[in-house]
């Protein structure tokens, strides 16, 4: 991403050490030394060494990584429930490590609402009132509250359900009444800890869909832990790559398949399905040739001939698709002496967006094995894609 | 003996200790004497106030509406049988003793057994001491409350009080340390304070814990009274001590069934407050 973007919090030589001389172990650790040996000499565990990255404002940021590769770690330091050994976080001007137990709890209110793993529902509170948690301590008056928390459960689907035990709910719902709780408290980070991991893969789906949707409507900058690349890859709009407690990759999701850093990044994303990651955009090819509406039989019957095409795709002069001929209704014009085309341009194809899945367009191709015609939002034709190029592309990406 | 290893006069200093106590602080414990002795006249008053049908009315619809009725008809047969045995009034002194040892108990235990839960250091401090109190022979305890209370009711509250009030530590210290870990991240995630995160969060998941500390200390609090008769606190253990020394096992046995009711009853009453608060 080459434009500058507002950043929501700056992480600048991030470590976090566990045990009691992190003094000792980050020296070892400037001298070059990794977590094993750190860990053989002084008994302490490095978590996190030297992490510099930007949360974007609005973005969605996923941070992957396998068990101990230091996520969990990162993102409880992010709002200090895990202190930092060195390094900072700053969101809006406010380094976080070194703010004062009254001034970090008021940081919190304000700037941090967090998703769990296994939901971390008080099991004494009604969905309701554990919706409304962040708001009661807060000090919020019980009518404005009560509104508030009505309105966020709505938003995950839960109205009718404020005055159900969480233990009556099953877990997809129950996550939803996290988020919601999360939601209502209106921070301007969420933070979400393998917030999906606990579900089934079915529902977790859904959850990762609603996620996305509601991202979308709100555009709150969110961080989601994740250890499954799937996952990471469906809903990041930006992935961190973690291993050992050091960063390995930061990127979009075509990014990291595209290019992976390291052998590393390259074993993770050998299990991913790339039909469902590569898009429309990766296997199409530029229009070699279209028809104009106003060209005659004949002039379309050449274009098809010079490029050896069975059919031409007709666009009007701002380049937005019309229709499509084909070779044979061509020729049969040419000989009847049609002076124009409009009769021969039909609609027998699919046109997709660019950001059709692969693996979508494969039940596309029509018998007459006519090309799929790639447009954006205004119907403009930006390329083709033929079956050859999307297994093509396949092969090429499960070939790296 | 060969070498000659003075005998450690543990004894002795103790015994300074608490003469140095009881001389010092006369006004202190004859303070506190006298405002329990108030409270324990007070509910005792109370108690033998009311006609005997009718409290017992109100217990067995008390056991009834909290436990079921079964423990509901339970409560009028055994509390009939003690009517009927002539041991109403010392089993009303009995009950009086129990209540208020428990309530100076739970009262200090409850603060002690949060500190406990929230300070590492506090902890291991407490602990041994709760091993100490627990482990001494209740009837030592009997010895130091008289020069400081002098026979009868409040030395038995006194040394009830410190052998009861173990469990009640120990179990909410250990239900505010069972509060699962990611609510209490939960709790700071969102920004509460101490105070929020320990009366919203840890004392309310930890009540089922403290109310079977509570209930325990109840059980302990109720033999120890009974114990508490050999410094002349009255009661079923009266009784059950005068039987002792005028060798009439019927009347002991008649007073020790009492104790059993009253036992059970207080106990089922206890475990189904605790249910009811659960569910």
């Amino acid at each position: 991403m080459s434009e500058k973007r507002p950043v929501k919090i700056q992480v600048r030589g991030l470590s976090k050490v566990f045990g009691n001389q992190p003094k000792k172990a980050l020296e070892l650790r400037d001298q070059g030394q990794k977590r094993p040996e750190i860990l053989e000499q002084t008994g302490q565990t490095l978590g996190l060494s030297n992490i510099d990255f930007d949360v974007y404002e609005g973005e969605l940021l996923v941070i992957m990584g396998l068990s101990g590769s230091g996520k969990s770690t990162l993102i409880r330091c992010l709002n200090r429930l895990i202190d930092t050994t060195e390094g900072d976080i700053i969101i809006d001007g406010e380094n976080i490590p070194t703010l004062s137990t009254k001034e970090l709890l008021e940081c919190r209110r304000r700037h941090f609402s967090m998703v769990f793993q296994n939901f971390a529902l008080f099991p004494h509170r009604t969905v309701q009132q554990n919706t409304e948690y962040g708001l009661e301590i807060r000090g919020v008056d019980k009518a404005e509250r009560t509104e508030t928390a009505r309105n966020s459960l709505k938003q995950v689907g839960l109205d009718g359900w404020e005055d159900a035990m969480p233990s009556q709910l099953s877990g997809g719902m129950q996550q939803r009444v996290g988020l919601a709780r999360a939601l209502a408290n209106d921070s301007s980070v969420l933070l979400m800890d393998e917030a999906f991991s606990a579900l089934d893969p079915l529902i977790r789906k859904d959850m990762q869909q609603e996620l996305l949707e509601l991202q979308h409507r709100m555009k709150k900058t969110t961080v989601f832990i994740t250890h499954d690349l799937d996952e990471a890859l469906n809903i990041g709009d930006r992935i961190i790559l973690l291993k050992d407690g050091e960063i390995v990759q930061i990127g979009t999701p075509e990014e990291i398949l595209t290019s992976p850093a390291d052998e590393y990044v390259e074993r993770f994303i050998e299990g991913v399905d790339m039909s469902r990651i590569l898009t429309a955009r990766h296997a199409m090819r530029p229009v070699r040739a279209t028809a104009r509406e106003d060209d005659g039989p004949r002039t379309a019957l050449r274009k098809m001939s010079e490029n050896g095409l069975d059919s031409i795709y007709v666009t009007s002069r701002d380049r937005k698709l019309i229709g499509l001929i084909d070779a044979d209704s061509a020729d049969k014009a040419v000989k009847e002496g049609q002076q124009s085309i409009d009769s021969l341009i039909h609609q027998d194809f699919r046109s997709v967006s660019p950001d059709e899945p692969l693996h979508n367009l494969f039940a596309m191709f029509s018998d007459k094995g006519f090309p799929i015609a790639v447009v954006d939002e205004e119907r403009r034709l930006l390329g083709v894609v033929v079956k050859g190029a999307v297994l093509a592309e396949l092969a090429e990406a499960g070939d790296n | 003996m060969a070498t000659e290893i003075p005998r450690i006069e543990l004894g002795d200093w103790i015994e300074s200790g608490l003469n140095y106590l009881t001389s010092n602080y006369s006004g202190v414990t004859r303070g506190i004497s006298a405002v329990t002795q108030t409270g324990i006249n007070g509910l005792n008053d109370l108690l033998m106030w009311i006609p005997e049908w009718g409290l017992m009315a109100m217990i067995a619809l008390l056991c009834w509406r909290v436990a079921g009725i079964r423990l509901g008809i339970g409560a009028v047969l055994g509390l009939a049988l003690i009517w009927n045995l002539d041991l109403w009034d010392p089993m009303i002194e009995t009950l009086t003793l129990v209540v208020i040892a428990t309530l100076v108990a739970v009262v200090v235990a409850i603060p002690v057994g949060i500190a406990a839960a929230l300070s590492e250091r506090l902890y291991r401090v407490i602990m041994p001491i709760l091993d100490f109190m627990q482990t001494m022979p209740a009837f030592v305890y009997l010895i130091p409350a008289i020069p400081f209370f002098g026979i009868g009711s409040v030395s038995a509250i006194f040394a009830t009080v410190i052998f009861s009030m173990p469990p009640a530590i120990r179990f909410t210290t250990l239900g505010i340390r069972q509060v699962p870990t990611d609510l209490i991240e939960a709790a700071d995630a969102f920004g509460s304070t101490t105070t929020q995160k320990l009366f919203k969060v840890q004392l309310p998941l930890s009540l089922p814990t403290v109310m079977a500390g509570i209930n325990q200390t109840i059980m302990l609090a109720l033999s120890m009274v009974v114990i508490a008769a050999m410094i002349g606190a009255d009661g079923l253990g009266n009784e059950v001590w005068r039987a002792i020394q005028r060798l009439r096992p019927g009347d002991g046995f008649e007073a020790g069934i009492a104790v059993v009711i009253l036992a059970m009853l207080l106990d089922r009453l206890t475990q189904s407050f605790r249910k009811t608060r659960k569910s």
